[in-house]
């Protein structure tokens, strides 16, 4: 790139043509006051504060936005800058609210630090000022539009971050205002609440709502944590005034999130604090809990499984490990299980991320998002299968927002329009459980019409000719027949991603939680290896994990057929999956379970099932920070920490491992999950002396060879690690694959499509599919007791298109009744074009209305994952409506 | 065969003041006498002497008709169509004149006028494109089509063309922009939105001679190759809509657009996008902005839209009477075409010329010419024999020039050194009974209220500015305010976004400038001596000049006035609810302006 000179306050600076004056300016260390300006925004200019004078020129240009040219002569601090700035300052304070003595924003708010730079007291003018309405609707936001200095940002972020467009300028001149549509409380806007606005403003306009009055930014301490929530695995910093969260905010310098975060994360901390907290042991007397020390809780544990391992053997014991505790506790856990004599150990992985471990081995000898989630951002083409990106990974879908205003093509398959399916070139709205087919339609299609990568293929795979053969009969006509995608759609969506140089793959639980979830997971890898798109960055087969950790769960060998380090038991000794354990119960041959984490009395299927099974083990011991639904049925209780209460890493569905320290004390008796398992083992005689995550972590390090090369003071000095991370001198691995295949050529696996195991009927004549939206996460027990997500959405309800809902009379609200051939339950229906005709969707999130009472556990063959994403239903209105 | 040809004025203002009756009578009573046959009655576009509208023309009699009512059209139809006498009582008569002036040769309004842009404005059927053709339309197009892009340029730059939508940017520059600039796809946007108050020079030339937009938009995508453009136009103007959208359909039927344009293999295809009106969207970037369905607001230039335009492709955007005068140039030659102008501002200039003056209306003048000479000549001098004070040039971003400049030569560089600028063509004339405060506070009150709001200084500072001279005016008036308003202006010129804020201060530093005493009095003196400001005047009758004939108190709605026939007036100023009827009214000029509560000294 050329460059161009330009002076600077008598400094001369050499910057790349095309840079701004402020960018130079920040060259030479000159500081240019901003509102307006925000580096990952369009430039607007708006706010005028930024103005410098530019020899030569004959007004005052807003640095922020114009370019430099040669030999520019700038002078940012000149008597007509300062008067001009001056002016703007007194005309922003002339329609504003002087209650800096109150406002929750003193200290850290632009306006009050330009005012005390340039000396600006009071505006000096009388006249007209904005007497606007608080909006105080929401539980999240506070907007005072009386503070607004219009500068936009909020706006912009809205639309050019997270593309909900919930906000925007309204009215014009001195009457105008930033808002929602028709002026609406935020509360009935699009508006998805994930605070980038908040976190922009440069005044007091937006306020977090839960922090008003909690203290000022100079009694608050900030400190990094990872997010509790999904497995993009944000980096947050915890506002911390005594002892206490009093907000939280985005790391700005974090490569993950880089300064955003979505509503959970920016305002889903304060379960933390929720009295419903477990703060001491609980063993169940009678039917009823008692508090109890600690030494009486692990005693009594120790003595029940020592009892049960005695009568029934080490097998009838099972563990339930979670994919939201720290890696160290990951570790731990799978180890205690298998000292105890069992390889029965999984965790939630296998309701999600079970068919990509078996897939990706299978076609590229080792598991994980090939590339990295910033990487998004620079693909040419991408194609988001089974995931609801923008409810379930928030931040993921704000690279996919980036990369389509940076002129990238998408294409969206799902059964459902979401609302990247809106935004989608190519929406291809796919049967339930028919994605086999379609994925094998695309590659289809990309060979026909010769857009494969030849070289690639060549090089570097394996099996293509099976492959052509068995993609030979899935023409687009047939496949429109299976997936009900006009054939015409699927042509124009092959040739967008056979035609693009980078094409990168987004798939989650959409495809995986299915019988079929290894097929599908293969058919994605042939669509990769088939155009070459594996092995380079902004490329790639990309895996979005559910849970924060489940990525590290995996590593860790919390898994029944591995150790850590990817190290497979063979096959006679492979212990019980999650969904096998709950079967085995229920036979009586599992006898004890040690569940830490994880409520499978919601998420997992077929619950009525789920519950006989629970109610005749003979031993539960449930670890938990919630007395959760499956704590609710354990025999003893252990009170955890949660995740800001203690130290641990957290490997992120980009493989990338990441250190969070404690940041606040947990409460009561609580403790972290590896100080119980410590305690736990201890008490059984194993003899372990771990006095610290770190010195877990060493363990793992010798026993996990991707993690070879990981420890605390590289995680402390970097911002992560992505593994493979063989030795302490290297940097990790961004991108999998890059010289080439882990099993050497990366194999075709020709796969047939198989219908879902149950398909509807006259009796069941609708598809349920399920899934989660935005304000909540799982089994809502961190989000129900959020006071503002808890509050948001205070029900869930069954969306039914209204084409279906006028043949089976359902007015909007109705309460209907949904059944399976497993179960029933009355929801309220929410009609919706989200859905097409003949599907209908719920959220897993509420035990009132617990979806998995009418899943299916019948698994795929290979991960034995249970097909949650697709079951056959029956809806009617309700006998008694409320 | 028709025996005449009858221009009927049918263009916005003429409408307004009936044409559209006098045009249905003049059916009526052709018909009625069975001949209506034999006569050629033509819509046509505005012959630019609006104050005397509706008018017909009649060829090829050469006879103006003037100020027509439906009644007057019986005997124009019986005495002149029928018998062939001229109706002299409806010819242009000028005040204090007894000699009538039967065609525009005679007529002075049109004495120092030059026709351009105008050329066929109220003498073709701008509906007709043969009409246009007739009259040398297209041709320019023919020769352009032959020339390469880079000498059509070179024509404009050497025509000295420079933008007449306000800045007055040199257009042949701005194409060599767009030409060099790298780009798939190049757009002509031709800037319709005539925002100023008063001003329709671009409503009047879409109005009367639709056709030469569109060959001065194709000649512009000849020269910067563009295969596309738009006409922005806002929706208040529909009848200008109508003719263009009509004008490209017959120009699209004539093979003069779409593809393959005259075999040439040049296509070019023309959109009309209608605004809403805002003020804030005839600013480039704005309206670029509008035309993407985007709210209207400016943004930050560089780039410009020469380099990063309509959806961020190479964009030339220019106003319509720029666009007019390129069929011109190409058609007479560069060199021809600067032969009218100064040295540095070549052609004509159209102005809506409006205000105090007698003879009110659109006129077309020679660069150069002398604000006297619009005044005076073209003009007719103020109404009523009044002073002259001042007049605003350029709307409301323009300034206000007062009597000692009215020598001043019209051109882009004397206007912008004197204060004011050239604008788009609003020109305002005004006499004493014009309060320079008020006027500014009027022309701040517009800009106020169009400012878009996006940046700090226009949206926060016009409001400030504004309501200070309110209080001014309402006598509220503190002499530190002048200061203050200064102090802002130019903060605002200075730092504002784009041209609307940078402009917005012009009428009031130019009042400033040129009048600041009437601020003082209005500060220190609470007086308006134009009595406008209504807290800082009162009415009082001079006996001296009153003879008692007792108009005034017929007039006065609140019967204020008394006094015995013949007998010196009074005014109760307690009543009095200074609406200026009996000033009006009076023709003794005995109704005084005098400071408030000083009525004792006039009474004397």
């Amino acid at each position: 790139m050329s460059k161009v000179k330009v002076t600077i306050d008598g400094r001369e600076v050499e910057v790349p043509a095309g840079s701004t004056i402020y960018e130079a300016a920040q060259q030479v260390g000159v500081e240019i006051p901003t509102f307006c300006y925000d580096p990952e925004l369009t430039r607007v200019g708006a706010c005028r504060i930024c103005v410098v004078e530019v020899e030569k020129a004959r007004a005052l240009v807003a640095s922020c936005a114009a370019p430099v040219g040669d030999g520019m002569v700038v002078h940012t601090e000149s008597e007509r800058v300062v008067k001009a700035r001056k002016n703007i300052l007194r005309l922003i304070l002339g329609n504003h609210p002087l209650e800096c003595m109150t406002c929750q924003k003193t200290g850290d708010c632009k306006l009050q630090d330009y005012c005390y730079y340039y000396g600006v007291n009071e505006a000096g003018f009388e006249g007209e000022v904005k007497e606007l309405e608080l909006d105080d609707t929401n539980p999240f936001i506070r907007r005072d539009m009386n503070k607004c200095l219009l500068c936009g940002k909020c706006v912009r972020k809205c639309e050019e971050i997270n593309g909900a467009t919930a906000i925007d300028f309204m009215n014009r001149g001195f009457i105008s205002n930033v808002g929602p549509a028709f002026d609406d409380p935020l509360e009935e806007s699009p508006c998805v609440f994930c605070g980038l606005c908040v976190d922009v403003c440069p005044v007091g306009a937006l306020l977090p709502r839960e922090s008003i009055g909690k203290g000022r930014p100079w009694q608050v301490e900030k400190k990094e944590v990872v997010c509790p929530y999904c497995g993009v695995g944000c980096s947050i910093n915890l506002h911390i005034k005594d002892g206490e969260v009093i907000d939280a905010s985005a790391v700005e310098d974090s490569p993950v999130n880089r300064g955003h975060l979505c509503t959970k994360g920016r305002f889903g901390w304060d379960f933390l604090q929720s009295e419903e907290r477990l703060t001491s042991p609980l063993v169940k007397q009678n039917g009823v809990f008692v508090e109890t020390g600690w030494e009486e809780a692990l005693q009594e544990v120790a003595k029940r499984l020592t009892e049960v391992r005695q009568k029934y053997g080490n097998d009838a014991l099972a563990g339930l490990s979670s994919a939201k505790v720290t890696n160290e506790e990951n570790y731990l856990f799978q180890k205690f299980i298998r000292e105890l004599g069992t390889n029965n150990v999984d965790h939630c992985a296998r309701l999600c991320h079970s068919p990509t471990l078996a897939g990706m081995e299978k076609a590229f000898g080792i598991a994980g998002m090939t590339n990295t989630i910033e990487e998004i951002t620079g693909a040419g083409v991408i194609l988001v299968i089974g995931s609801n990106t923008t409810e379930t990974h928030p931040v993921v879908s704000y690279r996919v927002k980036e990369a389509v205003n940076n002129g990238a093509g998408l294409i969206v398959v799902d059964p459902r329009e979401t609302r990247l399916a809106v935004e989608a070139d190519s929406f291809l709205q796919v049967r339930p459980g028919t994605d086999v087919a379609l994925l094998n339609g695309l590659a289809h299609l990309i060979i026909k019409e010769d857009l494969v990568d030849q070289k690639f293929i060549e090089e570097k795979t394996e099996g293509f000719e099976e492959l052509k053969k068995t993609l030979d009969g899935y023409t687009p006509e047939y496949v429109e027949k299976i997936t009900g995608v006009p054939a015409g759609e699927l042509r124009e969506a092959a040739r967008l991603f056979g035609a693009a140089e980078k094409g990168s793959i987004l798939y989650t639980m959409g495809i995986t939680s299915h019988t079929s979830g290894t097929n599908n997971v293969l058919s994605v890898c042939n669509l990769a290896m088939l155009t070459g798109n594996i092995g380079e960055e902004s490329t790639g087969v990309n895996s979005l994990c559910g849970q924060n950790n489940v990525q590290g769960a995996c590593d860790m060998g919390a898994l029944p057929d591995k150790l850590a380090g990817e190290h497979s038991i063979e096959e006679k000794d492979t212990g019980l999956t999650a969904v096998e354990m709950m079967k085995a119960a229920a036979e009586g041959e599992v006898k004890a379970m040690y569940i830490m984490g994880e409520n499978p009395l919601l998420s997992e299927p077929h619950l009525e099932h789920v519950q006989e099974a629970m109610e005749k083990l003979d031993f539960l011991v449930v670890q938990d920070i919630f007395l959760s639904e499956t704590a609710q049925k354990a025999d003893v209780v252990l009170p955890a920490a949660a995740f800001a209460e203690k130290d641990g890493t957290y490997t992120n569905t980009e493989r990338r491992v990441q250190l969070s320290r404690a940041a606040v004390a947990a409460p009561g008796e609580a403790r972290a999950d590896w100080e119980i398992l410590c305690g736990l083992a201890n008490k059984l005689g194993m003899n372990w002396d771990f006095s610290s995550p770190e010195e877990i972590m060493k363990e793992i390090a010798s026993r996990n060879p991707n993690y070879a090369g990981i420890n605390y003071q590289r995680l402390e000095e970097s911002k992560g690690l992505q593994w493979p991370c063989p030795d302490l001198g290297h940097a990790g691995t961004p991108v999998l694959h890059r010289e080439g295949f882990a099993r050497g050529r990366g194999k075709f696996h020709p796969v047939e499509y198989a219908p879902p195991s149950e398909e509807t009927d006259s009796y069941y004549p609708l598809w349920l599919t399920t899934g989660r939206h935005i304000f909540h996460y799982h089994t809502s027990t961190m989000t129900g007791r959020s006071r503002g997500l808890g509050s948001h959405v205070p029900e869930e309800m069954v969306q039914v298109n209204p084409e279906d809902a006028s043949r089976l009379d359902i007015s909007g609200g109705d309460t209907v009744e949904v059944a399976s051939r497993r179960g029933k339950l009355n929801a309220r229906a929410d009609l919706t074009d989200m859905v097409p005709p003949g599907t209908v969707f719920m959220t897993f999130h509420s035990s009132e209305l617990a979806v998995n009472f009418l899943t299916s556990d019948e698994m795929d063959a290979e991960a034995k994952v249970p097909e949650l994403k697709v079951c056959a239903v029956n809806v009617r209105k309700a006998e008694q409506s409320h | 065969m028709f025996e005449k040809h009858l221009m009927v004025c049918g263009a916005t203002g003429c409408l307004a003041s009936g044409s559209k009756d006098v045009t249905e009578v003049l059916e009526k009573e052709l018909s009625d006498r069975g001949i209506r046959d034999k006569f050629r009655i033509v819509m046509a576009g505005c012959p630019g002497f609006c104050e005397v509208g509706p008018i017909i023309v009649v060829y090829p009699d050469e006879v103006f008709y003037c100020r027509l009512d439906p009644e007057n059209i019986a005997e124009i139809v019986e005495q002149h169509f029928v018998n062939g006498e001229i109706v002299e009582k409806h010819l242009f008569k000028p005040p204090k004149s007894k000699e009538v002036k039967r065609f525009y040769d005679e007529i002075p309004f049109y004495s120092k006028q030059v026709f351009n842009v105008l050329r066929n404005s109220g003498r073709v059927n701008p509906e007709s494109i043969d009409e246009y053709i007739m009259r040398g339309g297209y041709r320019a197009l023919t020769r352009a089509l032959d020339m390469k892009s880079e000498d059509i340029v070179e024509e404009v730059k050497t025509a000295g063309l420079r933008g007449r939508g306000g800045a007055g940017f040199p257009s042949g520059l701005k194409w060599k922009f767009t030409l060099q600039a790298p780009g798939t796809k190049k757009y002509i946007v031709c800037n319709a939105d005539e925002g100023d108050p008063g001003a329709f020079m671009d409503r009047s030339i879409l109005e009367g001679d639709p056709h030469a937009i569109i060959e001065g938009m194709l000649i512009a995508g000849l020269a910067i190759g563009s295969d596309e453009g738009y006409v922005y136009c806002r929706a208040e103007y529909p009848l200008a809509i109508q003719r263009l959208k009509m004008a490209i359909e017959q120009a699209e039927e004539y093979g003069l657009l779409g593809e393959n344009i005259l075999g040439s293999g040049y296509n070019y295809k023309l959109n009309i996008k209608e605004g809403a009106g805002a003020f804030v969207c005839g600013e480039e970037t704005a309206l670029l902005a509008s035309i993407e369905g985007k709210r209207g607001v400016p943004r930050p230039r560089p780039p410009f839209p020469a380099q990063k335009g309509l959806w961020d492709y190479p964009t030339c955007i220019n106003n319509v009477e720029t666009f007019a005068n390129v069929p011109l140039i190409l058609r007479l030659g560069a060199e021809e075409y600067a032969k009218v102008g100064t040295e540095n501002s070549k052609g004509t200039k159209v102005f809506a010329l409006a205000g105090k003056v007698n003879n009110t209306g659109l006129v077309e003048v020679p660069m150069g010419i002398t604000i006297k000479e619009i005044v005076y000549d073209v003009g007719g001098g103020i109404q009523k024999d009044r002073a002259f004070k001042a007049v605003q040039i350029g709307g409301p971003s323009g300034g206000c020039l007062p009597e000692d400049k009215l020598d001043l030569p019209v051109d882009y560089d004397s206007l912008t050194q004197a204060g004011a600028i050239m604008g788009s063509g609003g020109m305002i004339a005004m006499d004493e009974f014009t309060c320079m405060v008020d006027l500014a506070r009027y022309f701040l009150s517009f800009t106020q209220n169009e400012s878009c709001g996006k940046c700090t200084p226009c949206r926060e500072g016009t409001k400030r500015m504004l309501e200070i001279l309110e209080r001014i005016t309402e006598g509220e008036g503190k002499l530190e305010d002048l200061d203050t308003l200064r102090d802002l202006a130019s903060s605002i010129k200075d730092s504002s976004l784009c041209g609307l804020g940078q402009t917005a201060p012009n009428p009031v530093l130019t009042t400033l400038r040129y009048f600041e005493h009437e601020y003082r009095e209005h500060i220190e003196e609470k007086y308006c001596r134009s009595g406008i400001c209504k807290e800082l005047f009162e009415y009082a009758i001079d006996p001296e000049s009153c003879n008692g004939c007792r108009a005034c108190t017929k007039v006065c709605a609140v019967d204020a006035i008394s006094g015995e026939k013949k007998e010196p007036h009074k005014i109760d100023v307690e009543l009095c609810t200074k609406c200026g009827s009996c000033v009006d009214r009076c023709r003794q000029d005995a109704i005084k302006i005098i400071r408030v509560g000083s009525e004792a000294d006039v009474q004397g």
